[in-house]
């Protein structure tokens, strides 16, 4: 059995799952001061005596990192850049304590200014002074040669200081998110391996000894003791619980959309052949853009609170939410009270809807029932204009290639999965909207607990392949090789595929699991002065997002 | 920083599948370095930066330019249609006000296509600000249009398409003809006989740095453009001004490329040449991009950039300073220039041979126009290539008066579809295309 567990802003789901189907679930309150309390709590629901050690893995969904940052607890972060030229470092502000020192690597990653080491040690000792112990270190081009990185975090290596190397945590192209990124590791570092802490012993208590994993942005897990080094990968892992969840409770395999329709917005993500599609480059977080993967979710501020009014005459639904429905006590009509008055649903008090809605019925000279037709109707409007939006969008991503751009791959989805309380209501008017089929998944009230439970473990890795340089590089590995001027674009994909087998195992990934895709492939020659010189080779290559085996669970 | 910040349409198309030959210039590697660059700094990212993919151009816009032998489909591939059309939506994006500038940075350029295009020349095919332009006075009429371009060879190809243009003013600004390809653009060539002043050409000596370019930007671009009053400013954007440029011989810097820009302030800048790939491109592109966006581009500065060492010599400044005296004189003798050059003729014809450096094909081109006091003037051109396509072409302007195209009718009808592969008759005016 999977012991699954979701600590969600509001609600903490948990589930046990055997062989996929689910035998146990709950859900309490979230205690945001207190996650770890709020874990137990959903945990001690569905646990007990005789099933405990059927147990075989647990999987975390927590928002423990992204808590902190939102309440402002994170660590002091000392940041050393190395900038070089290009946008002015004005516009990077990772934290108070930056420092913007000498050394940079060009795009080729050559060096070009050394890292100077008085400098650093100098950095180093307002540090100390100031009691620093987060350090984030992140050069321009880095992903292309680390060696800088790694000689400023020798230099200033001393005891109880911990290093988030801007390198380790992505081999995307991207400065100031890589620095952003990094900043927000170092700042959530302390906190978070306490949390871990935490989790590890009170599984000793309960003598259990299983793996236990965490689930991150980009809707794969990780050994939560691999975590350790790298939360930042974990922040913002609650939209991913739910796509996850999506996948988990209906059988996609084709471009799909999912909603998932909650009290204040309603997010909508994207599956290409059943695959939940990722961010560009990173996620966002706060004000923060990052490259943190992550999977691709647009929220919309509308859903089942969103408060009714009438603004020129007309029926306004949202953005806004000013309380909950009608029904259970709010002071505006909602889509909820709407849908009570159209008899689909008797969530509270339903003579308080009627009223609600009645009120303003009575301002429009409209009957109560084609009033709340009107507010569904407006609701479904807006949200199945935004899918069409978003679909757009995504098929509208810029590409690089001839080929791409005359015979790029669209997503056109054809069914809409949708969850949360409102789905069965207004399912069926988005989907006839956007003339799509539609299926609402069972156990979805559980979803994200169960699409945690049921992730499997997903890694990337950026190769380049400099034959002139005669140098292969992997970023996220730190990782870099001699190779001959022969080496070739298959021997470069051979060798980044080795590199992710081996950094998924160790990341806890089951060996039938390892669902590899190249996701990015560019291959170049290198001609200076009208003579090839060498290849220029670069391939992303990632373990898909998506769920365990079910043989191996079988097994279990 | 002095300049506002601006909504700036970046449209990024590096054609990564595409080149005239493996070893060519021109060829896939060419602006990856760039995006590189263009990655790392994160100016997607940035709220005033806006990515778009590029449209596709249809042969209908390319027609509307171009007489190409035999036709537009035998002489734009795909990727020149995707190059055309990523500098039309650079220029839809900003004529709809979506951006207040944007730069097409597409693949492959265009700048030497001419007129009648017979097949590749300087490693252009279709000229692609030409495309651009005609698209924008079809679908937004506009009138007034000036092209500056910075490319370090002279855009001998949009001068030809605009040589009879009086509402196209064609700036180029390049290393001298007698030390580089295309081996033309002397002060001297200065517009058709209806279109005098219209074609601007200022010839730099070899080794010219920032403070040349510049100078000319100043006194000579500036003041013209403000007496000009185009409605849009396009930017033919080569790079290959670069002192690390392997095919020129010049000195500018990412630097001067940004301050050019910024304080030429074009709606539009398309991608021209520019072949130093790893020590210019990435630094250019970004300065341009900043420029435009009126964002800090003082810290762009190449890893080699020392400016004292590319400094033009003293001799260089005071030529490029008498030189620049002398075209604002030109200039400004434009309007009583006609007379004296035309005369009492009804029609002007000029005879040239026009080498295809990319394709080796040799052209021989008679142009006739009507001297007309109302418009643009009727054009006529007969051309032989050494494929063995002859062909005759009736070109009537945008805003052709109806003295020149009763002219051009007759003509069109008149000229004898047995001593030639094709005719064609092409309206600028009314927006038809035809070939008999």
């Amino acid at each position: 059995m999977i012991l699954g567990i979701d600590v969600g802003g509001t609600h903490t789901d948990a589930v046990l799952v055997e062989n996929f189907h689910v035998r146990k679930k709950a859900k309490v309150r979230t205690d945001n001061a207190d996650i770890m309390a709020s874990l137990l709590a959903a945990a001690r629901k569905i646990v007990s005596k005789q099933n405990i050690g059927n147990i075989r893995r647990i999987v975390l969904s927590t928002t423990i990192s992204t808590n902190a940052i939102v309440q402002g607890k994170t660590d002091r972060v000392g940041m050393i850049l190395l900038c070089g030229p290009g946008l002015s470092p004005r516009h990077l502000t990772p934290g108070k304590d930056l420092f913007f020192a000498e050394g940079y690597t060009n795009h080729r990653g050559i060096t070009v200014q050394p890292v100077n080491e008085k400098e650093i040690s100098s950095i180093g000792e307002y540090f100390q002074r100031e009691n620093i112990k987060q350090v984030g270190i992140v050069g321009k081009f880095s992903t292309r040669n680390p060696e800088q990185e790694m000689n400023v975090a020798k230099i200033l290596t001393v005891e109880q200081r911990n290093f988030s190397l801007g390198h380790r945590l992505s081999g995307q192209l991207n400065f100031p998110r890589r620095a952003a990124t990094a900043y927000l590791n170092a700042a959530v570092y302390d906190i978070y391996q306490g949390f871990v802490r935490e989790v590890q012993k009170f599984l000793k208590e309960l003598h259990m000894d299983v793996p236990v994993y965490i689930l991150k942005a980009d809707g794969g897990t990780i050994l939560i003791e691999k975590s350790v080094s790298c939360p930042a990968l974990t922040i913002h892992s609650g939209p991913a619980a739910s796509i996850m969840g999506v996948l988990a409770t209906a059988d996609i395999q084709e471009d799909a959309v999912a909603l998932d329709i909650g009290g204040t917005t309603t997010d909508i993500s994207v599956f290409a052949d059943g695959v939940p599609l990722l961010e560009a480059t990173g996620v966002t977080i706060g004000e923060r853009k990052t490259l943190i993967r992550g999977l691709y979710t647009k929220s919309i501020g509308i859903g089942g609170d969103s408060a009714i009014r009438i603004v020129e005459g007309n029926i306004s639904v949202g953005p806004d939410r000013d309380g909950p429905a009608a029904s259970l006590g709010g002071r505006v009509p909602t889509p909820t009270d709407a849908i009570i008055v159209l008899g689909m649903s008797s969530l509270g008090d339903t003579q308080k809807s009627f009223d609600a809605i009645g009120s303003i019925a009575a301002q429009l000279n409209n009957d109560i029932a084609s009033t709340a037709r009107i507010i569904l109707d407006k609701t479904i409007a807006v949200i199945s204009e935004n899918v069409r939006r978003l679909i757009e969008e995504v098929n509208n991503k810029p590409v690089y290639t001839i080929h791409e751009l005359l015979e790029g791959k669209k997503i056109e989805p054809r069914i809409l999965y949708v969850v949360g309380g409102p789905a069965e209501a207004l399912a069926p008017g988005i989907a006839n909207l956007l003339g799509y089929a539609y299926k609402i998944p069972e156990h979805s009230e559980v979803a994200n607990a169960l699409g945690a439970a049921l992730a499997r473990t997903t890694a990337e890795l950026t190769v380049l392949a400099d034959t002139e340089k005669g140098e292969l590089i992997i970023s996220e590995e730190g990782f870099t090789k001699k190779i001959p001027h022969n080496f070739s674009s298959a021997k470069t994909i051979e060798a980044g595929k080795e590199a992710l087998r081996l950094r998924a195992v160790k990341m806890g990934a089951n060996i039938n699991d390892l669902e590899m895709e190249v996701t990015d492939f560019q291959e170049f020659n290198m001609i200076r002065e009208f003579y090839t010189t060498g290849k220029n080779i670069r391939a992303r290559i990632q373990i898909k997002p998506g769920l365990i085996a079910p043989v191996p669970l079988r097994n279990q | 920083m002095k300049s506002k910040k601006k909504n700036t349409g970046l449209i990024f198309f590096p054609a990564f599948d595409w080149a005239i030959s493996a070893t060519h210039p021109e060829r896939e590697e060419r602006l990856l370095y760039t995006q590189d660059q263009v990655f790392e700094e994160g100016l997607l990212d940035l709220e005033n930066i806006l990515e778009f993919k590029p449209g596709i151009a249809s042969y209908d816009d390319i027609n509307r330019a171009h007489i190409c032998v035999p036709d537009a489909s035998s002489l734009a591939t795909k990727s020149h249609l995707i190059s055309a059309g990523g500098a039309i939506t650079a220029a839809r994006k900003v004529m709809t006000g979506v951006v207040d500038n944007a730069f097409a940075l597409v693949r492959p350029p265009g700048h030497h296509a001419m007129l009648v295009a017979h097949g590749a020349r300087g490693f252009c095919n279709i000229n692609i600000e030409a495309v651009m332009v005609e698209y924008i006075r079809k679908n937004f009429g506009v009138t007034k249009i000036a092209i500056v371009d910075t490319d370090c060879h002279h855009g001998d190809g949009t001068q030809d398409i605009y040589w009879n243009d009086p509402d196209v003013l064609c700036i180029s600004l390049h290393q001298d003809g007698r030390t580089l390809y295309p081996g033309t653009g002397f002060t001297e060539d200065f517009g058709g006989p209806n279109a005098l002043g219209a074609t601007i050409n200022i010839p730099l000596p070899p080794k010219t740095s920032d403070e040349g370019f510049l100078h000319v930007l100043d006194h000579v671009i500036l003041p013209v453009l403000d007496e000009f009053q185009p409605e849009l400013i396009i930017n033919s954007a080569g790079q290959d001004n670069h002192y690390s440029d392997p095919i020129t011989d010049m000195c500018f810097s990412a630097q001067g490329y940004a301050r050019l820009n910024e304080k030429l302030s074009p709606q539009i800048a398309v991608l021209e040449g520019g072949y130093s790939i790893e020590r210019a491109l990435p630094y250019v592109n970004v300065g341009i991009i900043l420029a435009m966006a009126g964002l800090d581009y003082s810290h762009v500065l190449e890893p080699d950039y020392d400016p004292d060492r590319i400094r033009q010599s003293p001799a260089i400044s005071r030529f490029i300073e008498n030189e620049s005296r002398e075209i604002i004189k030109l200039w400004k003798s434009r309007k009583s220039m006609k007379d004296r050059i035309v005369g009492s003729a009804g029609y002007v014809r000029r005879s040239k041979n026009i080498f295809y450096d990319t394709d080796g094909i040799l052209e021989k081109q008679t142009e006739t126009v009507r001297v007309c006091a109302d418009c643009g003037g009727l054009v006529m051109i007969e051309s032989a290539a050494d494929t063995g396509k002859k062909i005759f072409a009736v070109i009537l302007p945008n805003r052709c008066c109806p003295e020149c195209r009763k002219n051009g009718e007759i003509f069109f009808e008149r000229a004898n579809p047995g001593q030639y592969n094709h005719i064609y008759w092409q309206d600028r005016e009314k927006d038809e295309f035809t070939v008999k």
